[in-house]
């Protein structure tokens, strides 16, 4: 089997790499690139640890192939942060200590990220109905849902 | 109760100091190590439930171009009975090293048999699919009632029931039996107005850790290895593999990665010894992570359990005799928790007569490794459904009954000491005046109350505190942080220094920077290796009192030391903490605490939870609506974490009783090995938790702290069951209160 | 090694030589039920063959005749369309349904169609709206009706050398509409126990003059259920009609027992699914 080349954005980085088409891109973004914040939890869609997004789209990133990365753009929790300023969510996440063991957060994030994207202002219900994908089973949610509604509120500027 | 003492640091709302790390996808766990030459291990897993290894051939796996290394059960020495260390009990070593790799038989469907490292994770993965085993096939027994029928298959030939009174000549799969007495529950029942007997069933669990197990081992010529691995206890690890491969303590470097969750299912070796065979064969280092599968198929779940409980009581509400006969599933090998379920069931009581039967008992299934409080969520559900009926059927409130019931200090448990103060009833007290209690229940709805108690452990916890010469320091300790611990050991470096919190940074330090630790279990951590820190604080304070006298020329005994100052009232002459660091070469050296302790008086940790569920009467499914848990903390260094501690154990407990289980087919092969048929709890399942933090101060810690880890998972078993008992006006036996199971209720009322 | 090639053709009928020249061509459209299914150690070396590029194939047109859907279209951007929404309520949601924000953001409705699975959400959906398939192979277009494509468990009606090009859904008479409600333990995520689609047609006075029903997961392929449509013709949809009409797709179902749900309790669920869903959609139909 051969290698297939590609080319992508991650991040806003220019990127190319080799990779096996049956890599999945979670398999690339972990072992090839060494961007080893994206977590693989299940390998099969059900708990959104490896999530990121893909032309702005929300998706498990162990579902992708990574050779359908070619032309597409794509963002994982290492592109949250700006620098050395923390975003919002993640402030937000320290703030309300929403995470415990951590191993779900950079997928909550970049999840939380794309939520209020669509949302600015989601009710309780939305946020946990958009977030029901990311499995948690450390801090049954709560926190982890104030610390997403009030980060909606500051992006929104309302608090 | 002692007088409320006030804190400077301790009870704030800080930022965890490796927060930002884990926020930015920089933190590193299990697997997340890479290092040069690194290659890939994979592990040959059984098909079947129970069958006889008739041979093993790995030639065409050995002869497949890129694999470098292949590990048997042949490749551990030959190996003692004796126990080790595991979590919150221990396992045999022999057993251990079966259950690593299997040797002459398989006993449940994903044990281990054989494990490859090749150059790519796909060659391990199809060399390990070139292996050719001949089985022969045993029937498996899946539960109890198989393993203990007359003529059950057999798992281990060797094993002969221990306790009982009578030396049995008869291998069975019942591996022990204990019993914990207290007084005379014939005479009980005697006196009791109403009687209640029911059998509980609750299924087998898994931890749902988010994070498959994981590790890198790298091995090198002159003998020393090296460990990364996600693990509670790394300094256990360490031990297991030393035992199991024949090695010196000082030849093993474990480090600890940052943990994806464990809740006791990480305190065991399932990959570690494994993957330094490999490495070890092969002279390269080898990774190893589980898929989702393996996690489900091959690592330690919690026991199913039947669990028969009767319980008499007076009409006017006194509770006259206790009593259960129960049995633990251990899996493939002995060593379920059922004692500490004997030891717990009826402990939130205060009565006379008690007495406790306890089973445990081997069927085809993975090993049952601690699962957060190991026993007490089976034992004390069953308990608590009996106490809620119980009340009602008196028609007391089931808040008062318990309360006219409950444990307090002094009273006597089934399984030796008295109480020392405890805070049931404050417990209950705030539950009954919380506004959930006090509100009011619509059609379909139902609500459970259920009490919880663990003990808490304490243990060995060595801790380091090195001063750096510009005032700030390293907490080196040596407890794995699983949930935020670093954040209260800084706050209690800082409150017992008085030097301020964000001048100490923690760190786990690996097995050859720290004196041991006991694995973080048991809910120890922030109770014992917060005991070193506070003692290690105090051993700073001490020497920076000494310094200062030094440059004053007074003695130490003249120093006071306020807030992080020392100060010489007579002289008027002060020295912060960041002077005295400055100085140090003047006045003999580096500064370091240092504190290595058994810390004992681990003061037990009691909940009370409140559930609302709705019910929908034409399909059985449960909505938990409403939910409050209330527990004891003793006193709360950092009351979010501890708040997050209550919330993460009620909803770990709320997947239990509604939806999770391990789902067997008759062949013993494992129908739902995923997140998506093994169904935990989703934020869209569930309410906010509400939570009220009880403080009664636990004597023997410096800052009154319990641990506050493990007690809210026990409560919701039965919070969730009798709320839906409730509801549908019948009752509720088996768990879990799956739409099926309840349905199955409401049709058959 | 499962995914041995993967290829992105340029056009349909450079798709369609795609699956001819390879032996073990699949189609990736959203890739949640493929890139899982090429784990499995039965899993045939597989060349796939990537169809998002086309345009045709991601997205949907409206227009006088109803909805033409490119099967590859994710269900995120499907479900955004209130266009849809605003026609085909019941299988806008029946799509909605289908796994977590994350997979719906590459999960496609025709992926769910010919993959076939009993339990799948919008077949029984697509149904109720006698959803036509357009099928494309080496000699030209075929259409088929939704209850023929599906021959099974996991299979479908087309040969190796074919592949579905668009989903056709004409627009719905007035006073007509449609629900989809599934059973599933938890709130989401799961797979579901049991589904019930159904279409409706209301008389200005109320009284049901059409109706569809089709019920999943509780038979090999999704079913319509005539006996339980009939029961609701001619009523109000009072009590006893829909219980009528509930009892009938009981009947009518042949569910198994697994980790998901017993028999005993499907077949009883997916009644009460008919029942609400009946009524979901005759509030909408008398919406209109």
């Amino acid at each position: 089997m051969t290698k297939k080349h590609v080319s992508t954005t991650i991040n806003g980085d220019a990127i190319e790499f080799l990779c096996d088409p049956n890599d999945t891109l979670l398999d690339v973004l972990r072992k090839e690139l060494s961007l080893t914040g994206t977590k693989e939890g299940c390998g099969s869609g059900d708990c959104g640890a490896c999530s990121i997004t893909l032309d702005e789209r929300l998706v498990c990133s162990c579902l992708v192939l990574g050779v359908e990365a070619e032309g597409k753009n794509i963002g994982t929790i290492e592109g949250v942060s700006n620098k050395d300023q923390l975003h919002v969510i993640q402030e937000k996440f320290l703030e309300h200590a929403a995470l415990q063991c951590g191993i779900c957060t950079p997928g909550l994030i970049v999840s939380t990220q794309a939520l209020l994207k669509e949302n600015s202002n989601p009710t309780e219900e939305e946020a946990r109905y958009y977030l029901a994908g990311n499995l948690c089973r450390c801090t049954g949610y709560d926190k982890i849902i104030r610390a997403v509604l009030d980060a909606a509120d500051v992006m929104r500027g309302a608090a | 109760m002692s007088e409320v003492k006030e804190y400077k640091y301790i009870g704030q709302r800080s930022i965890r100091p490796d927060g930002f790390e884990k926020v930015t996808g920089r933190a590193n766990y299990g697997s997340d190590l890479n290092l040069p030459g690194m290659i890939w291990g994979k592990i040959l897993r059984s098909p079947h439930a129970h069958a006889k290894i008739l041979s093993i051939d790995y030639a065409k796996a050995e002869a497949l171009s890129g694999v470098l290394s292949i590990a048997t059960h042949d490749d551990f020495p030959d190996l003692p009975v004796e126990a080790v260390v595991a979590g919150e009990g221990t396992a045999n070593l022999r057993d251990l090293a079966q259950n690593l790799l299997a040797d002459e038989k398989v006993l449940y469907h994903g044990h281990a048999i054989l494990a490859v490292a090749a150059i790519s994770e796909a060659i391990a993965e199809k060399a390990v699919n070139l292996v050719e085993v001949e089985y022969e096939i045993l029937k498996p027994v899946l539960d109890i009632r198989e393993a203990t029928a007359d003529d059950a298959p057999i798992l281990h030939d060797d094993m002969f029931t221990k306790g009982l009174e009578e030396v049995p000549t008869v291998a069975s799969n019942v591996a022990a039996r204990t019993e914990f007495r207290k007084g005379d529950v014939e005479v009980g029942f005697a006196d009791a107005d109403i009687i209640i007997e029911r059998e509980f069933y609750t299924p087998t669990v898994h931890q749902g850790y988010i994070e498959p197990h994981a590790t890198t081992v790298s091995y090198d010529e002159s003998g020393q290895s090296m460990v990364w691995c996600s693990t509670q206890g790394h300094f256990d690890v360490r031990a297991s593999t030393a035992k199991l491969l024949g090695l010196s303590l000082n030849k093993l470097k474990v480090v600890a990665s940052e943990i994806g969750g464990g809740f006791g299912g990480k305190t065991i070796v399932y990959l570690e010894p494994v993957a330094h065979i490999l490495s070890k064969k092969s002279g390269r280092p080898v990774k190893m992570i589980m898929s989702r599968e393996e996690v489900f198929k091959g690592s330690g779940p919690g026991s199913a359990t039947r669990i028969w409980v009767k319980i008499g009581a007076k009409n006017d509400g006194t509770i006259t005799a206790m009593q259960s006969n129960m049995s633990f599933e251990a899996g493939a090998f002995k060593g379920s928790p059922a004692m500490l379920g004997g030891m717990t069931i009826f402990t939130p009581y205060d009565v006379e007569h008690m007495y406790a039967e306890c089973y445990d008992v081997v069927v085809n299934k993975p090993k049952v490794a601690a699962y957060r409080a190991p026993g007490a969520p089976q034992a004390e559900y069953a308990a608590e459904m009996v106490v809620s009926e119980l009340a009602a059927k008196l028609d007391i409130d089931p808040i008062e009954f318990r309360l006219q019931n409950a444990a307090k200090e002094g009273t006597q448990t089934i399984y030796g000491p008295k109480m020392k103060a405890v805070g049931l009833v404050e417990c209950l007290e705030a539950a009954k005046n919380s506004p959930h209690y006090q509100s009011a229940l619509k059609a379909n709805q139902g609500r459970g109350i259920a009490a919880g108690f663990w003990f808490n452990i304490g243990g060995m916890s060595s801790v380091t505190i090195n001063m750096n010469p510009d005032g700030t320091g390293t907490i080196v300790e040596g407890s794995p942080d699983i949930g935020g611990s670093r954040a209260s050991m800084q706050m209690m470096a800082a409150e017992a220094t008085g030097i301020a919190m964000d001048k100490f940074k923690p760190i786990i330090a690996d097995t050859e920077n720290v004196a041991y630790n006991a694995s973080t279990g048991g809910s120890r951590t922030t109770f014992a290796t917060g005991m070193a820190v506070i003692e290690a604080g105090e051993d700073i304070v001490q020497q920076m009192k000494e310094r200062a006298a030094a440059v004053w020329n007074v003695t130490a005994a003249q120093v006071d030391w306020i807030d992080g100052v020392a100060v010489n009232t007579a002289a008027e002459n002060r020295l912060t903490a960041a002077e005295i660091c400055a100085g140090v070469g003047r006045t003999g050296g580096q500064i370091s605490g240092r504190a290595n302790i058994n810390a004992r008086g681990a003061g037990p940790s009691f909940a009370v939870h409140v559930c609302d569920v709705e019910v929908d009467m034409e399909t059985g499914k449960v909505d938990v609506i409403r939910y409050t848990a209330i527990q004891d903390a003793g006193k709360a260094i950092h009351p979010s974490y501890v708040e997050g501690q209550y919330q993460g154990g009620a909803v770990q407990g709320i997947g239990w009783a509604l939806n999770e289980e391990y789902v067997y087919n008759e062949d013993g092969i494992l129908q739902n090995p995923g997140f998506l048929d093994y169904r935990i709890p989703l934020a869209s399942d569930l309410p906010m938790i509400e939570t009220i933090i009880v403080e009664v101060p636990n004597a023997y810690h410096p800052y009154g702290v319990r641990g506050v880890g493990e007690t809210g998972i026990i409560p919701p078993l039965a919070a969730v069951a009798y709320a839906v008992s409730d509801a549908i006006k019948a009752p509720v036996t088996d768990l879990p209160c799956s739409p099926p199971n309840v349905l199955k209720i409401i049709q058959s009322k | 090694m499962p995914v041995i090639d993967y290829k992105v053709p340029q056009s349909v009928d450079d798709a369609v030589s795609l699956l001819e020249a390879n032996e073990n061509a699949k189609i990736l459209a959203g890739g949640t039920d493929l890139i899982i299914q090429s784990r499995a150690q039965s899993s045939p070396d597989l060349v796939v063959v990537d169809l998002k590029s086309l345009p045709d194939f991601v997205s949907a047109n409206i227009n006088s005749e109803g909805l033409s859907l490119g099967p590859s279209m994710s269900c995120a951007e499907f479900t955004a369309r209130e266009d849809i929404k605003s026609l085909f309520p019941g299988l806008v949601e029946a799509a909605f349904l289908i796994g977590s924000t994350q997979v719906q953001g590459r999960a496609s409705i025709g992926g769910n169609l010919c993959n076939a699975s009993p339990a799948a959400d919008t077949i029984p959906a697509l149904m109720v709206n006698n959803a036509l398939c357009v099928i494309q192979g080496p000699k030209g277009e075929r259409r088929v009706s939704v209850e023929d494509f599906v021959t099974g468990v996991a299979s479908n009606c087309m040969a190796k050398n074919e592949l579905l090009k668009a989903i056709l859904v004409a627009t719905p008479a007035s006073r007509t509409s449609d629900a989809y409600l599934r059973f599933i333990p938890r709130s989401e995520m799961d797979i579901a126990v049991a589904g019930a689609a159904v279409s409706v047609t209301l008389e200005t006075d109320g009284t049901c003059s059409k109706a569809i029903v089709a019920i999943g997961a509780v038979a090999p392929t999704a079913i319509l259920v005539d006996a339980a449509a009939k029961a609701l013709i001619g009523s109000k949809l009072d009590e006893t009609s829909l219980q009528a009409a509930a009892d009938a797709a009981s009947a009518a179902s042949n569910p198994i027992t697994d980790r998901r749900g017993t028999a005993e309790f499907r077949r009883h669920v997916v009644g009460v699914l008919v029942k609400r869903a009946a009524l979901i959609a005759a509030k909408r139909a008398g919406d209109k």
